[in-house]
């Protein structure tokens, strides 16, 4: 499409940022701040604007890996593969639309140590676009097991009360996760003689084998998704990370479980994925009704946003392993659209954080005398985390649901409790926190929300609605990669009924 | 037989450092003890002579003294690793010893007699040769461990060291008796063909062999001593001891059992499993509970030894190929990780224990990320040098179908990654402690090396891959 490797400078783009940062910028005076700032916005957007050239050039009915790029590397155990489908497409825009936000929404809130945390945001980006974007098995694990050094110094320094805590947890139970997949690439390079994507996904494992590879997959990706019962390091770390560490958390990385599950378990394990279908609904019914409980419950805002995103993270377990074509179309469009949802929620509650530098429900109360748009915008957003037709919370939830009522109507059944439920604690906490009388002191100088947290506040709300309304371009996009997984998995599910068939007769 | 001058070619980087350690010894003993810098400088010289003949060596493999001494591609990939070792830990000692006042001409000898000795160790061809090189090295060690002479704990270091490391030997030699009363010979290459079904006697010797071995490498169960020795000898000694002699021992591991031994794979590789989970699982619970970072070092090193180790286990070429990168990659880390504790130093004195690092990121930003990026590398976290090491020789071990190894020895390095993320956590996320003092500029060079070198070996590993693979190879 294009002649120079516009994949690779999208990725490395956010880390020559970094570097710029490094060489460039002395000392830790005001000055030096404002520039690092500067520098970290700069390279953001510049690689939005690159990546849009991405969008532009993209092909949707093209059934290939696109923008691909090749060179060697490590010698015969991988090389540098990258490219792109429609399932990961819409997750690196969303990583390089949702990362200057990041970098607005700590423009004030970061007045420590700044050159460092904009280094890590910038290193953490290009990490995150290359897991999304690489075309090789190894290439995929150094990114995705990367970004924990930069998320664990962005919760360990710039965290709240109980940071140390949450960032071992997070940084541990990631890593017990992922090294397990780390020795099923290596039975997977032996199996296939490859590390290349491409030729895996057409490799076809041995059935027994598959199992454990899938098992060892399931391990690194549950826990980054995160799916009940290890979901328990997500709310530690979110209500202590920084409000762009929590965004950057929900937004990407917990997608990162999910795009695995769709690039790896389903289409390179199919006959596994089938076999253990009613585990993952399970699990993600119970994360979809358990945690939707725990979430009325809180007493911290981001905690509640925290529980009551692995309750859509299990939407999209269920809709993935329902191996249809609109449950994972909606898996898809669920995450893309959490994305957007969650990312604003928590820079929502950063709004009013770094007014009251309080999370409590209970320190807040009618806002809405005093914060009239914020109150709006927080109103949009909480609608779209529960799933009201026209924000795009609800075209993901509607497709999943539909989808595993295909397959089992007891998973839509719960499933659709989880939904009642989630309008309860969602709404429960809007009227806690906005409405009300004004009654607390300390809330009666709070100001609206400003200029910068409206522009990081503005383009969220637009693609909440406009995707509500007009759901086409992200379902376009994945369609045709989305059908190559379920043909997989339909050839096979037509395995097993014949299998099935013979040893009847 | 005829004796030829030219036929000694191949040898002649020991043959050099031997002549340079006796020059060396006289040397000193004649000028007194003003010719500390002057020894010091020489014995650099020396090794880095003795390298640089190493890589203009034969490139073909060359037997020596009736097969005693072999030069091999394998080798030479060691030796350079070991001189390298040798070289950068005595670099980084002169200063300290002299600031410390244990300054003595001796050091920078015996350091060279034990390179000897490990030079000597990675070319045996026999269980002679094998027997003389490690004593050479271990009776070197035993002396520079108790250098400070006047300390207690130092000398207490080197005599627990002596009378463990002797009767490690004494069991070593015990094996090798087994094996020539079982085989007749004690040639590695005559052994492998004498050998077919393994006897109960071979078997025997095989198990006390390796007993003497996994001590060297201080690998469970025969890494007891390591602790306090890494503790109580000076530190610029324990840095010694992590990195060089431990190749070098690894080294010999490896030789021993691929080349002696390539026909009772199975009935060896069991013990080298066992030694192998136990170092690994060992290492990653016991250095938890520690707070000097000398110890928590030791107890690291046990635990790196296990990972080398599973390369072995796996007793392919692949498996030999992720030991060498994994020893590579160990032994800058180790370097760069000493230079960062050689460089604890406050107006009172040296302080040893992780706590004193609070903070260092404010302090000394440059050195706390290089020390940071030591540690996420010594967890094997990618893309750091230390996750490529680890990847390559589980990538072995599952080859040869070691899976529970392979599962254990993963969890173990996640246990493993707490203790050194809390390293991280100290001098990032604490408040500032005292100041230490300037970094000389001796360590600065080594921890600038080792540390850019874990840093950036995933962008162009191919050389170090390709050497490693051809290093491999001339064992098989």
């Amino acid at each position: 499409m294009y002649d120079w490797p516009i994949l690779s400078v999208v990725t490395f783009l956010p880390v020559v940022g970094a570097l710029l940062i490094v060489l460039m910028i002395r000392g830790d005076d005001e000055v030096a701040q404002r520039n690092a700032r500067w520098v970290a916005l700069w390279a953001t957007l510049v690689t939005f604007l690159i990546s849009l050239l991405l969008l532009i050039g993209f092909d949707a009915s093209n059934t290939d890996f696109q923008f691909q790029e090749n060179r060697a590397w490590l010698g015969d155990i991988a090389a540098y593969r990258m490219g792109l489908d429609g399932i990961s497409m819409p997750f690196v825009l969303l990583t390089t639309l949702l990362m200057p936000m990041c970098i607005l929404a700590s423009w004030e809130s970061i007045h420590v140590r700044v050159k460092e945390y904009m280094i890590c945001f910038l290193v953490l980006e290009t990490l995150m676009i290359g897991t999304f974007s690489s075309l090789d098995l190894l290439q995929f694990y150094i990114f995705f097991e990367g970004g924990l050094i930069p998320m664990f110094l962005i919760i360990g320094i710039w965290g709240g009360k109980r940071r140390i805590y949450a960032t071992f947890k997070f940084f541990l139970y990631t890593l017990a996760g992922s090294v397990l997949m780390m020795l099923a690439i290596m039975a997977m390079y032996w199996q296939a003689g490859t590390t290349d994507i491409r030729v895996l996904l057409t490799h076809g494992f041995p059935p027994a084998m598959q199992t454990w590879l899938w098992l060892a997959f399931f391990a690194s990706f549950a826990v980054k998704m995160p799916m009940w019962p290890v979901h328990t390091w997500l709310p530690d770390a979110h209500v202590e990370a920084p409000t762009a560490g929590s965004v950057i958390l929900a937004g990407i990385l917990l997608k990162m479980g999910g795009y695995g599950f769709l690039r790896f378990s389903l289409p390179m394990f199919p006959d596994a994925s089938l076999y253990f279908a009613p585990l993952v609904y399970t699990l993600s019914v119970v994360a979809i009704i358990y945690t939707s409980l725990v979430a009325l419950m809180q007493e911290d805002i981001k905690k509640l946003i925290a529980y009551s995103s692995v309750a859509h993270m299990g939407f999209v377990t269920m809709g993935i392993f329902t191996m249809t074509q609109e449950g994972i179309q909606g898996a898809v469009f669920q995450m893309v659209s959490h994305g957007f949802v969650s990312g604003a929620l928590f820079l929502c509650v950063g709004v009013v954080y770094d007014r009251m530098h309080t999370r409590e429900i209970a320190a807040y109360g009618g806002l809405v005398h005093r914060m009239p748009v914020y109150a709006t915008f927080f109103m949009v957003f909480t609608m779209a985390n529960v799933g009201l037709p026209g924000t795009s919370g609800f075209i993901g939830e509607f497709l999943t649901m539909l989808a595993a009522f295909g397959r089992n109507s007891w998973v839509a059944f719960f499933a659709a409790t989880g939904v009642i439920l989630s309008a309860a604690y969602a709404l429960w906490l809007y009227r806690r926190v906005i409405f009300g009388p004004l009654e607390k002191e300390s809330l009666k100088d709070i100001l609206d929300v400003n200029r910068r947290e409206l522009a990081s506040l503005v383009p969220l709300l637009f693609f909440t609605i406009l995707f509500g309304v007009w759901p086409g371009p992200i379902l376009d996009a994945c369609n045709v990669a989305v059908a190559a997984i379920v043909s997989r998995a339909d050839v096979a599910a037509g395995a097993v009924k014949a299998a099935a068939a013979l040893a009847l007769y | 037989m005829t004796f030829s001058l030219a036929a000694l070619g191949p040898a002649l980087p020991e043959i050099l450092l031997a002549l340079a350690a006796l020059f060396l010894v006289l040397f000193g003993a004649i000028a007194g003890p003003k010719s500390v810098d002057t020894v010091n400088g020489l014995a650099l010289a020396a090794l880095f002579a003795a390298l640089v003949l190493v890589l203009l060596g034969p490139s073909e493999p060359a037997v020596l003294f009736g097969g005693s001494f072999q030069v091999d591609a394998y080798g030479r990939f060691l030796k350079v690793l070991t001189l390298l070792g040798s070289g950068g830990a005595l670099a980084m000692s002169v200063d300290w010893l002299k600031i410390e006042k244990q300054s003595r001409f001796e050091f920078a000898v015996l350091i060279l007699l034990s390179t000897l000795g490990m030079m000597m160790l990675i070319s045996a061809g026999d269980l002679i040769a094998l027997y003389m090189g490690l004593e050479l090295m271990s009776l070197s060690l035993y002396v520079i461990a108790a250098n400070n002479r006047d300390s207690v704990r130092s000398t207490e270091a080197g005599l627990k060291y002596f009378v463990l490391g002797a009767l490690s030997s004494g069991m070593l030699l015990y094996g090798a008796s087994l094996i020539y009363g079982f085989t007749g010979t004690v040639n590695f290459a005559k052994i492998a063909e004498a050998v077919h079904e393994p006897s109960l006697g071979l078997i025997f010797g095989i198990v006390f062999i390796f007993a003497g071995l996994a001590f060297k490498v201080s690998a469970v169960p025969f890494h007891m001593w390591t602790p306090d020795v890494y503790e109580g000898a000076p530190t610029p000694v324990t840095a010694f001891f992590g990195a060089a002699p431990k190749v070098a021992a690894i080294a010999v591991f490896v030789r021993f059992s691929m080349e002696a031994l390539p026909n009772v794979v199975h009935q060896w590789q069991q013990i080298v499993v066992f030694i192998s989970l136990a170092s690994m699982v060992l290492g990653a619970f016991a250095a938890i509970g520690q707070k000097n970072l000398k110890r928590l070092m030791a107890y690291s090193s046990i635990g790196h030894m296990g990972y080398a180790l599973v390369g072995l286990a796996a007793g392919t070429e692949e498996g030999v190929r992720g030991v060498l990168v994994y020893m590579t990659v160990y032994m800058a880390m180790t370097l760069g990780t000493f230079a960062c504790i050689l460089s604890m130093r406050r107006k009172d004195g040296m302080v040893e224990n992780y706590e004193d690092l609070a903070g260092l990121a404010r302090t000394s930003p440059v050195k706390a990320f290089m020390l940071a990026a030591l540690m996420f590398s010594l967890a094997g976290i990618p893309p750091l040098a230390g996750f490529l090491a680890k990847y390559y020789v589980f990538l072995a071990a599952i080859q040869a179908g070691l899976y529970t190894l392979a599962v254990v020895g993963v969890l173990a390095s996640v246990v493993g990654a707490f203790y050194y993320l809390r390293i991280v956590k100290v001098m990032y996320f604490d408040e500032p402690a005292t100041p230490f003092e300037p970094m000389p500029a001796e360590l600065k060079a080594v921890l600038a090396v080792s540390g850019l070198f874990t840093l950036l070996l995933f962008v162009y590993p191919a050389p170090l891959l390709a050497a490693a693979g051809v290093a491999a190879r001339a064992l098989f």
